[in-house]
């Protein structure tokens, strides 16, 4: 049972209502893809994704982010039962995708690195932190099902 | 995953627009880092003040943004140019290596904050090399 102080409560609920969350799930894979190329292994239907340019703007990327985003919402708005709201999701990735979980600190990170661009100064060590926790929390819970 | 020549210039271009801000950089970088990793305040027990931009961070922000600033123009060949570095973080101060990707990881999100712009995918793929290869030269007289 994770314990979430009021600060982190509110700092994750804030950072959810002023991230644009059209752009933060497209990005963050976007920027996934291109810095550790080697994950496009799971991307194999998605066409052209030779060079940044070229995965920036691919029309299956941005699809994607977009729902990799709603993931995450979820998880913000669940943040009491986070491992049992990502049961499925958990299943998804272990049974079906086969994703090493590995990727997902990967995948965590472009995110920070996106949110914190998004955010500039707002993006205090403090709330980075509160941020980071509850990015752990959600690999942890991706990880859970795999066995 | 070593450098190509893409990577060095894009890495030596973007220390060019970023270097002017070394101090806050690496401030920033360190206070983030015993904040969101506080297992790495364990190395650094002797401080008074472990808080966010205290005098002690702010001061050892300057020294680490000044070994990176170093790394930048020996970046033809890290692991020879890094050896004094690599010995001190070796024998004196035996900072476990896990330890250097969690200090990257800061840098480059303090990056994002400060420099948005410039800092696109492909200047982040690049940084993300370079420091993996620091970290690796740094890591050279380990054992």
């Amino acid at each position: 049972m994770v314990k979430w102080t009021d600060f982190e409560r509110a700092t994750i609920k804030d950072i959810f209502s002023k991230i644009d969350s059209g752009v933060v799930g497209s990005a963050a894979l976007s920027r996934c893809l291109t810095v550790y190329p080697w994950t496009q292994r799971y991307f194999g239907k998605f066409g052209n994704l030779f060079n940044a340019a070229a995965i920036a703007s691919n029309p299956k990327v941005k699809a994607h982010g977009k729902v990799i985003m709603g993931a995450l919402e979820m998880a913000a708005k669940n943040l009491d039962d986070i491992k049992n709201a990502y049961t499925q999701l958990s299943i998804l990735h272990s049974e079906k995708l086969q994703v090493d979980p590995d990727n997902f600190k990967l995948l965590a990170d472009c995110v920070t690195i996106v949110v914190a661009g998004q955010l500039g100064k707002a993006f205090t060590p403090e709330v980075h932190a509160a941020f980071e926790k509850f990015l752990a929390v959600v690999v942890a819970s991706l990880r859970k099902q795999y066995y | 995953m070593s450098l190509t020549t893409k990577d060095k210039d894009t890495v030596k271009a973007f220390w060019t627009k970023v270097s002017g801000k070394a101090e806050d950089i690496g401030s920033d970088a360190l206070s983030r880092m015993l904040l969101v990793y506080p297992q790495t305040k364990t190395y650094f027990a002797h401080w008074k003040d472990l808080s966010p931009s205290s005098a002690p961070v702010k001061k050892h922000g300057r020294t680490v943004m000044s070994g990176i600033g170093d790394a930048v123009s020996k970046i033809d060949n890290l692991t020879s140019g890094l050896l004094n570095l690599s010995e001190l973080h070796a024998f004196t101060l035996r900072v476990d290596p896990a330890n250097f990707k969690i200090l990257s990881h800061n840098l480059l999100v303090v990056f994002a904050i400060m420099f948005p712009s410039y800092f696109t995918p492909e200047v982040h793929v690049a940084m993300d090399k370079f420091l993996s290869a620091v970290a690796l030269a740094l890591s050279e007289k380990y054992r």
